[in-house]
Order: C-alpha cells, then sequence, then structure tokens
C-alpha cells in the first residue's frame, strides 16, 4: 500500500510536475535576488510559462478540460503583463 | 503508443523549464536569462501542450492545446524583444566580460526625443560599470 504511494513518484507526470515545481523554485529565487527590475520580469514571465505548463499537466491529471482554457488565458495576460512592464521600464518611450 | 510519445513530450518539457529555470538563476547577466528563458521556457512550455493535446483524443481539446502553442510561439520573441529593447534602453549593465556590442554605437543621442540627458548618463554608467 505505502509502497505503492511511494512508487507513484515515478510515474511520469508526477516527475515531470515535480521538475516544473523545481522551476518554479529557481525562477523564484531569481525574482528574489534579481538586481534589476528587467531580471524579474524575466523571472515572472518564466513562472507564467512554468504555471502554464503546470496547469496543462494537471488538467491531465484530473481530467478537467476546463483547466486548459485557464492555461492559454494565463499565457495571454503573462504577455500582456510583460509588454505593460517592457513599457514601463523604458519609461514610456516608444519601443 | 500515443500515451508513450505523450509522456515523452511532457517529461523533454518539463526538462527545458527546468533548464531554462537552472539559466535564469545561473547566467550573469540580463541578456543570457533572457536567452535562456525566452527559447527553453517557450519550447518546454509547447511541448508540454503538445503532449496534453496528444493525451486527449479529442479535436478540440488539441485544436485548444495547438492555439496555445501558436500564440506562446508567436508571443514569446515580441515579449523578449521589447523587454530587452527597454532594458538597454535604460542602461541594464552587460557582463563584465562581455566582449561584443554591436548596438553600442547604434543609438543616436540626437534622435531620442524626450530624454537624451538621462539615456546618455544611463550609458555612461553602463560603460562604467561594465569597464569598457
Amino acid at each position: 500500500m505505502i509502497f505503492n504511494y511511494m512508487m507513484r513518484i515515478f510515474d511520469p507526470i508526477n516527475i515531470a510536475m515535480l521538475m516544473m515545481t523545481g522551476a518554479l523554485l529557481l525562477a523564484f529565487v531569481r525574482l528574489v535576488r534579481g538586481p534589476s527590475l528587467p531580471d524579474r520580469v524575466v523571472a515572472l514571465d518564466l513562472i507564467a510559462s512554468v504555471t502554464v505548463g503546470l496547469t496543462a499537466t494537471y488538467a491531465v491529471v484530473t481530467n478537467h478540460v476546463d483547466l486548459l482554457h485557464i492555461a492559454v488565458m494565463l499565457a495571454l495576460i503573462a504577455f500582456l503583463g510583460t509588454v505593460a512592464f517592457a513599457i514601463f521600464v523604458g519609461k514610456g518611450e516608444k519601443v | 503508443m500515443s500515451d508513450v510519445i505523450g509522456k515523452v513530450l511532457l517529461i523533454s518539457g518539463a526538462s527545458f523549464m527546468l533548464i531554462a529555470a537552472i539559466g535564469v538563476l545561473r547566467m550573469p547577466d540580463l541578456m543570457m536569462r533572457m536567452h535562456a528563458v525566452t527559447k527553453a521556457g517557450a519550447l518546454g512550455t509547447s511541448l508540454v501542450l503538445f503532449s496534453v493535446a496528444i493525451n486527449y483524443r479529442e479535436l478540440a481539446v488539441a485544436s485548444l492545446a495547438l492555439a496555445g502553442v501558436a500564440f506562446i510561439i508567436l508571443t514569446a520573441p515580441v515579449a523578449a524583444h521589447m523587454i530587452a529593447r527597454a532594458a538597454y534602453w535604460v542602461g541594464v549593465p552587460l557582463w563584465e566580460d562581455t566582449i561584443m556590442d554591436d548596438l553600442r554605437d547604434q543609438y543616436d543621442p540626437h534622435l531620442s526625443g524626450s530624454d537624451n540627458a538621462s539615456r546618455k548618463n544611463a550609458r555612461e554608467e553602463r560603460d562604467t560599470q561594465s569597464g569598457a
């Protein structure tokens, strides 16, 4: 019973989710440490893409297709956020 | 068969995301961090969405996932270009061992419009910081 539970960690989906969680943590370290604002924006961009991947994987795990809509919308909004940050970093210059 | 392909795509996408995160943590410079994130991150997300499209054998789900892939591939370079350009514009320091900066003389200070002085200051500050 508990052996089966522990063997589930070798399921490819669980391995992938663990890898993405590790990526999330590493990107968060850069988000906290980043010396300049663009570094933090890049880290946020990576966090958004990893979250898109995690949500899509979770849609597979739970068989909820609706989560896939959330993933695509999150990618869209992350792009808008990055563009807004780029204009903000460039002090409103036309970039 | 398609199960195996989906899992391989999932694992490789997650690996690309992990590599992107290691790159964003370990690279010394904003441009190199973006080099790691914007390519490996976009590819990782696309591979994971491909794997979802293969896992569900439904046309609606597959088309949604493929639309997500197309959107990510279209927008990731645009976002990266905008943030890199803005960062260069405001003078984010480059790595001190940078040997080539082709953009350095391409921005004419007389064409800039509103705040010439701050851009010139930023460029000089960047040069002193990077020791060029």
